[in-house]
């Protein structure tokens, strides 16, 4: 198992909890449990993970698939630069986030969630693990010349004709090899 | 075609809904439906879904059962072998399933234990919730709210019953099962997958323990003889009381019944796995290993009693590299010859450690005894013996789908020379659409062979093979214009030249077309769903007159 990236795992069970945390806080909300403040805080918390969870990380070996449409929360995230690179502030983040979802039945199934995720991403950052945005590729081409814009209006300057007739004594020197053969077209 | 299971599997899933829900709604619930209202249906009718689901997601995993029973099939239909190949498919759709009911479950159940607490706090004996609540205090065996007392809360209740803790257990279970299996950590990090996804185990003991507290209860066959909710429930002041004629309800709980749903495929399941253990302990021998460029590293094997048909696959497992990794690959190699193959390409850790355990980064040949232990698990895999119906056959590889037509090209060679068998199809019109030249050489090696074996006979019309490189650079395409007199195509070494870009269809179908009049052409595809689709139209608009083109929907 050398090469895992363990944050590739972290991020997708964070978001995970992300989401489960968001439905459990909508439930006791809109049901009126008894400690509805709590589930008002896991929305909160909810919309925030998924948000800080959504852009995917770049790898460090192999292609990395981003998520549809996370170019914009990516410069958000890249925004917070080593708070949001670094695992271990996040692993931290994630364990305080999820204790308030531990008082109350509908947001505990959320707090677990994002506490193991907040485990996997310790271990991520032990093993040396960051976070790096993904960032759209700029094609380099290289760019056209303007010269190509205005053809030239002279012709190329040509030694003066006595040097480039050929010289019938010495045909060898006079021959030069064609690229490619020119023969008529056979097909 | 597959979608005909699955539109069975979703009408089931509706009924089982609908009927479990209206189950509930009778009068024995009634007691429980005044401290829970709908959310006790809610929650009942997803949990019959999900004794379905979770009876059915063994199933599709079973390769062997499957392969036994599509050999059995086989003989009666074609179609119906062919569903048992999109196995996979299937699991995945009923794990989505479960996710689903598992959440509407939850949900319910979250409303469900705040009724309950509700019950308890408003303790008010004019209350009906709180009379029933209380019924049971004393012989702690009849009662209808699994919440005892005032003093506690729904989370701490959760965490001590049966019920409670076997939920958030499985669905824990199921949640890192999920976060495993997304394709980014499937493709990339295996291990974590595969590893992860064992924690069904723990999965199915939970679910099968889930109602062993028999949590939900409601009223028993004796007491509403003496209790009819429909009379007595507005008068519960009074009941107990001598001429009221109402007694105090007595409730249970239902019997466990999960169990019946998923003993047999549990046990189908560990069959299964003790089948490819056993398999993965028959000996398989490897005569011969090859390096081809590009990284592609060919096995020939033998073991014994193997027997394959054309386009199927194995797993291979080499326990030295890893001990629970089986990997799938396609056959190359043909039922006629005496070993079977499989050209193996290194992309990722395992096939890497592979190489190097074959001793694919020393330069010597290896000896025979230094080759590591491989064990086989199959073949699995429809036969693609269909093309060797049709008289005339266009076959399509993309890539590396062409690996399957190694197999079949071999195969027709062989019955049509060696056996001197009169070989139903004449003639094989071969397409190759490559993304670049360096996946070329060791097909390239087999036509070439073949190209020499049909000029020394003189039957070189037999096959006639077009590669076409759909990505190429600047560099390929100035060396093939400058070699463009040579005999041979410079990058494959074959007489018949290597084209760049993608083939016009319309000019190959009107070709063919017009050389084999009256016959039936099949056309067989390995490759992109979108390739199939457009060869599809191909077929139907060029199967005017007596031509006709059958487009085969294999699924390699």
């Amino acid at each position: 198992m050398g090469k895992i990236e363990w944050a590739m795992w972290a991020n997708e069970q964070a978001l995970a909890a992300g989401l489960i945390l968001l439905t459990g806080g909508i439930v006791g909300v809109s049901g009126q449990f008894r400690g509805w403040q709590f589930a008002a805080y896991a929305i909160a918390a909810g919309v925030f993970v998924c948000a800080l969870e959504y852009p995917r990380s770049k790898r460090a070996k192999g292609t990395s698939v981003s998520r549809p449409g996370q170019h914009c929360l990516t410069m958000c995230v890249k925004a917070f630069g080593p708070l949001t690179r670094n695992y271990y502030v996040r692993a931290f983040l994630h364990a305080g986030i999820c204790i308030p979802g531990g008082f109350m039945l509908a947001t505990v199934l959320g707090c677990v969630c994002l506490g193991i995720a907040s485990l996997i991403y310790l271990g991520a950052a032990v093993r040396g693990e960051h976070w790096e945005p993904i960032l759209p590729r700029k094609d380099v081409r290289k760019p056209v010349g303007e010269s190509i814009k205005n053809p030239p209006q002279n012709p190329p300057p040509r030694p003066p004709p006595e040097m480039r007739r050929k010289n019938i004594n010495d045909l060898e020197g006079a021959a030069y090899d064609n690229p490619f053969s020119t023969t008529a077209d056979e097909y | 075609m597959g979608s005909y299971t699955e539109i069975v599997w979703l009408g089931i899933n509706v009924f089982l809904f609908v009927e479990f829900y209206l189950k509930f709604l009778v009068d024995r619930w009634f007691y429980t439906r005044v401290l829970l209202g709908h959310a006790l249906p809610w929650a009942r009718a997803p949990a019959a879904c999900l004794n379905f689901n979770c009876m059915l997601i063994l199933l599709p995993v079973c390769r062997n059962l499957l392969s036994f029973l599509r050999g059995s099939i086989q003989c009666c239909s074609r179609t119906a072998a062919r569903q048992l190949d999109r196995n996979i498919t299937f699991h995945k759709l009923v794990a989505y399933m479960i996710a689903f009911h598992t959440a509407v479950h939850i949900i319910a159940h979250l409303f469900n234990f705040e009724y309950f607490m509700d019950a308890q706090l408003n303790r008010n004996s004019s209350l009906l919730t709180f009379v029933l609540s209380e019924i049971g205090s004393g012989d702690n065996a009849s009662f209808l709210n699994p919440i005892r007392s005032n003093e506690t809360n729904p989370t701490f209740v959760m965490f001590t019953t049966v019920a409670g803790l076997t939920g958030v257990a499985i669905t824990l279970a199921l949640i890192l099962i999920i976060t495993s299996s997304v394709e980014v950590i499937r493709r990339s990090y295996f291990e974590v997958f595969w590893y992860t996804h064992h924690l069904f185990v723990l999965f199915f003991v939970g679910l099968v323990f889930h109602g062993f507290g028999r949590i939900v209860r409601g009223q028993t066959e004796n007491s509403t003889a003496t209790n009819n909710p429909l009379v007595c429930a507005n008068r519960f002041e009074e009941w107990g009381r001598d001429g009221s004629g109402c007694e105090v309800p007595v409730f249970a709980g239902n019997q466990p019944g999960t169990w019946r749903w998923v003993l047999a495929p549990i046990i189908l399941y560990v069959c299964e796995r003790l089948v490819r253990f056993y398999r993965s302990h028959q000996k398989v021998v490897i005569t011969k290993v090859v390096m081809h460029p590009s990284k592609t590293l060919e096995l020939q094997m033998r073991r014994k009693g193997f027997h394959m048909e054309v386009g199927q696959y194995v797993f291979i497992q080499c326990p030295s590299v890893s001990r629970l990794e089986w990997h799938p690959f396609t056959l190359t190699s043909a039922p006629e010859e005496d070993y079977f193959s499989a050209h193996i390409r290194i992309v990722g850790d395992w096939t890497q450690a592979l190489y190097e355990a074959c001793g694919g980064d020393k330069n010597e040949p290896q000896e025979a005894w230094k080759l590591p232990k491989v064990a086989i698990d199959g073949p699995f895999g429809t036969a693609s013996e269909d093309v060797f119906q049709y008289e005339v056959v266009m076959l399509v590889g993309a890539g590396i789908g062409v690996t399957p037509f190694a197999s079949i090209l071999k195969s027709v060679w062989y019955k049509r020379i060696q056996n001197n068998q009169e070989v139903f199809t004449k003639n094989i019109y071969f397409y190759w659409l490559c993304p670049e030249t360096q996946a070329f050489e060791w097909f390239a090696d087999l036509l070439h062979s073949l190209e020499g074996q049909m000029e020394e006979r003189g039957v070189s019309d037999f096959l006639s093979y077009n590669m076409y490189l759909t990505r190429w650079k600047q560099e390929d395409a100035e060396h093939y214009w400058v070699q463009h007199q040579a005999e041979n195509d410079p990058i494959t070494g074959l007489k018949q030249k290597t084209h760049f870009g993608k083939p016009n269809w319309d000019n190959e179908f009107t070709s063919i077309a017009s050389k084999h009049p009256r016959t039936k052409v099949g056309v067989f595809l390995c490759g992109p769903p979108q390739l199939g689709k457009s060869l599809e139209k191909q077929c139907l608009s060029y199967s005017e007159g007596e031509v006709k083109f059958i487009f085969n929907k294999e699924n390699f």
